[in-house]
């Protein structure tokens, strides 16, 4: 292994900063939760670079890692049948116009 | 090392020693053998897919009581290359509205995905691609692929049926990716191992395909389903949807998804050999006979392997060309509350027996192993029949409105 | 520079170049569709890491199901006029200003930290990752708890969805 650890923080420090972007700066509810899918992949690869690069025979990192998995799928899934749900009555999936908690 | 015993390897030393001669640094030369290595087999695997079309058509002409084609070349055998000249100097037609990237890489995606299954699969013990540690679940991998090439198709055609019948396959395949995940469990636990090499080499002793004919069926279903052939062919139904997802794709474009659903066909037919019939190693425990050890040549091997993978290929051609086609409703209702719970089922029980009659000499743990299924089907059959006595007589009852207007008069 | 290094920096810009793409593009189909090559090169990322089991994990989870997800979605949510409109908002400099501010952070921290540029040591012998995860995620002194709850919350995501995205018959 010759890559040192720094470019693997500074890849998902990247990653990271590009999914705030994204998430501050699109009006479309989809949009914004692709935004928080890939700071979620970029907190994946910085705890599996530490994994590996610190001490790959406990498997804290890779469990941390899979734990964020189901987290991410579980969150997809739920925002999604939530933002259908609200299409369907709003008619809008664009974030600023869904403003009102009732009617 | 000879060229008999590792052919593989003779030829990589053999030309990583010429090359170095060449004055080639390391490095290069290393890359360059992969790329070859990745070319060879690839040509292979689309060479294979060009004599399937013509077993293929064979096939389903002997199904259907005639004789297929027989005009080109003795029985037909040059049928297939006629097939792809046609293809190949058809008009290459984009639908006006479509979007013209996504539309192009579909078919390419549909291949790759199939294409790079080749890269596990072990044809002897030592002619293969990589023996990955997570092997079983790099198939699954490879089919989140496929999916995701028959969406971007259906998406990008601009065409109602294109759409709907990418809709249904892609809910048909995520939905009967659960029960083959849970049943290529059933092997990893027979074996220890995820690797497809070591499951190949850990039915030296029996053939898991006795161990867990359960588990050897509930593949072979999700497998058709996941290959979306009949009866599970929603995408294509020919009657109904006119072509399904590749509605609009003509020429060479079609020629790739039509030639990787037959390669894919035949590669779950090779992993159906190796996960459960013993892959290239046994051919019904004769090579351990001293009189038959040229079975162990590796090339002899790769022979077994593809002639179990032929038989597993047959077996999915003739369920295709005999069965009528399932209503989506049906499929999925089919996958939801009767395979998953049934494989549920199959997995606890392997991995309880696996663990309790590890002890006892191994006949009696083939036979505990093989009986706990027959046990399993045998009260599955009586629920399903239950089940299918109550609806019938849910169904002749008389209805509440007879009972209301005896009760008016 | 040796060929991991080049390896690691193509897959680098495999993934950074997709996600730039997923946070402005306009045809929100596009922008799932470039998430799928970025989760791909994530997915590579954790194979020269020698995490085999996440790589292949992270291609049936993301790819195979949640940009899945993403892509019904969007088909599902779609209306003419939205599409037309920009799809960023007026002020998309500030959000640009604070990433930037954020991206800039965290290269300082991280490469003032002693010790960050070391390279990996070779994996032990003996170790096989998958086997290993496997035996933390269900042994009582590892990580057998937080593995039971994810299952619950999976389990509540199940339900929570099914009946949130249920249609009302009324």
């Amino acid at each position: 292994m010759s890559i040192p650890l720094s470019w693997y923080l500074i890849l998902a420090a990247a990653l990271f900063c590009l999914g705030l972007y994204g998430v501050f700066s699109r009006k479309n509810a989809i949009a914004i939760l692709l935004g928080i899918e890939l700071m979620l992949n970029a907190v994946n690869i910085n705890l599996v670079a530490f994994w590996r690069y610190l001490n790959p025979t406990q498997m804290a990192g890779q469990a941390f890692a899979v734990i964020v998995f189901a987290v991410a799928a579980a969150e997809v899934a739920v925002g999604l049948a939530l933002i259908i749900s609200v299409y369907r009555r709003r008619k809008t999936v664009v974030a600023d116009e869904i403003d009102l908690m009732r009617w | 090392m000879t060229f008999w015993n590792n052919p593989i390897n003779f030829i990589s030393t053999w030309l990583t020693g010429v090359l170095t001669g060449w004055r080639l640094p390391a490095a290069l030369s290393t890359i360059l053998l992969y790329v070859v290595g990745i070319t060879v087999l690839i040509i292979f695997a689309m060479t294979l897919d060009i004599g399937l079309v013509w077993i293929e058509r064979k096939v389903v002409a002997r199904f259907q009581d005639r004789l297929g084609p027989n005009r080109i070349g003795p029985f037909g055998l040059i049928q297939p290359v006629a097939d792809i000249i046609k293809m190949v100097i058809k008009e290459d037609i984009t639908p006006d509205g479509a979007d013209k990237i996504i539309y192009n890489i579909a078919p390419v995606l549909a291949a790759t995905s199939v294409i790079v299954l080749w890269a596990i699969l072990p044809l002897a013990s030592t002619i293969y691609g990589v023996d990955l540690n997570v092997g079983l679940l790099y198939i699954v991998a490879a089919g989140a692929l496929g999916t995701l090439a028959i969406i971007m198709a259906g998406w990008s055609s601009n065409n109602k049926y294109a759409l709907l019948g990418a809709f249904r396959m892609v809910s048909n395949m995520i939905s009967y990716e659960i029960p083959m995940v849970i049943i290529l469990l059933v092997p990893t636990i027979l074996a220890n191992t995820m690797s497809v090499r070591g499951i190949t080499q850990a039915q030296t002793g029996m053939w898991f395909a006795i161990l867990s004919p359960l588990a050897l069926l509930i593949f072979l279903i999700s497998a058709i389903a996941e290959l979306g052939r009949s009866p599970f062919d929603l995408n294509e139904a020919e009657s109904e949807i006119v072509a399904g997802f590749h509605i609009e794709y003509t020429g060479m474009k079609f020629g790739w998804f039509y030639a990787g659903e037959l390669l894919h066909a035949f590669t779950f037919g090779g992993f159906m050999a190796i996960l459960f019939f013993g892959g290239y190693g046994g051919f019904f425990g004769l090579e351990k006979l001293a009189f038959f050890s040229w079975l162990n040549i590796p090339f002899v091997q790769a022979l077994v392997f593809i002639a179990k993978a032929m038989f597993g290929y047959w077996v999915i051609m003739w369920i295709k060309y005999s069965v009528p086609r399932i209503r989506i409703d049906h499929m999925l209702a089919f996958n939801w509350k009767f395979l998953v719970p049934l494989s549920l089922v199959v997995l606890v029980n392997t991995a309880v027996l696996n663990k309790v009659l590890i002890f006892l000499p191994s006949w009696l743990y083939v036979l505990g192993m093989f009986g706990s299924n027959l046990v399993i089907g045998f009260v599955t059959v009586e629920i399903l029949r239950a089940y299918g006595r109550k609806q019938r007589k849910a169904e002749q009852k008389p209805g509440p409105q007879t009972q209301t207007q005896e009760q008016a008069l | 520079m040796t060929a991991e290094q080049i390896i690691f920096l193509l897959t680098g810009a495999l993934v950074l170049g997709s996600a730039i793409m997923v946070v402005t593009v306009r045809n929100l189909l596009h922008a799932a569709l470039w998430l799928v090559a970025s989760l791909f090169g994530v997915a590579v990322l954790y194979a020269i890491l020698q995490a085999n089991f996440l790589a292949v994990v992270q291609v049936v989870v993301y790819i195979g199901a949640i940009a899945i997800l993403f892509i019904f979605a969007v088909m599902l949510t779609r209306r003419e006029l939205m599409e037309k409109g920009r799809q960023t908002r007026p002020n998309w400099w500030i959000p640009a200003l604070l990433g930037l501010l954020l991206l800039t952070g965290l290269v300082l921290l991280i490469l003032n930290i002693p010790g960050i540029n070391r390279t990996a040591a070779a994996l032990p012998v003996g170790l096989d990752t998958v086997q290993a995860l496997g035996t933390a995620l269900v042994s009582p002194d590892a990580y057998v708890l937080p593995f039971e709850v994810a299952s619950v919350l999976m389990l509540a995501a199940l339900v929570g969805a099914v009946y949130v995205a249920t249609v009302d018959k009324k």
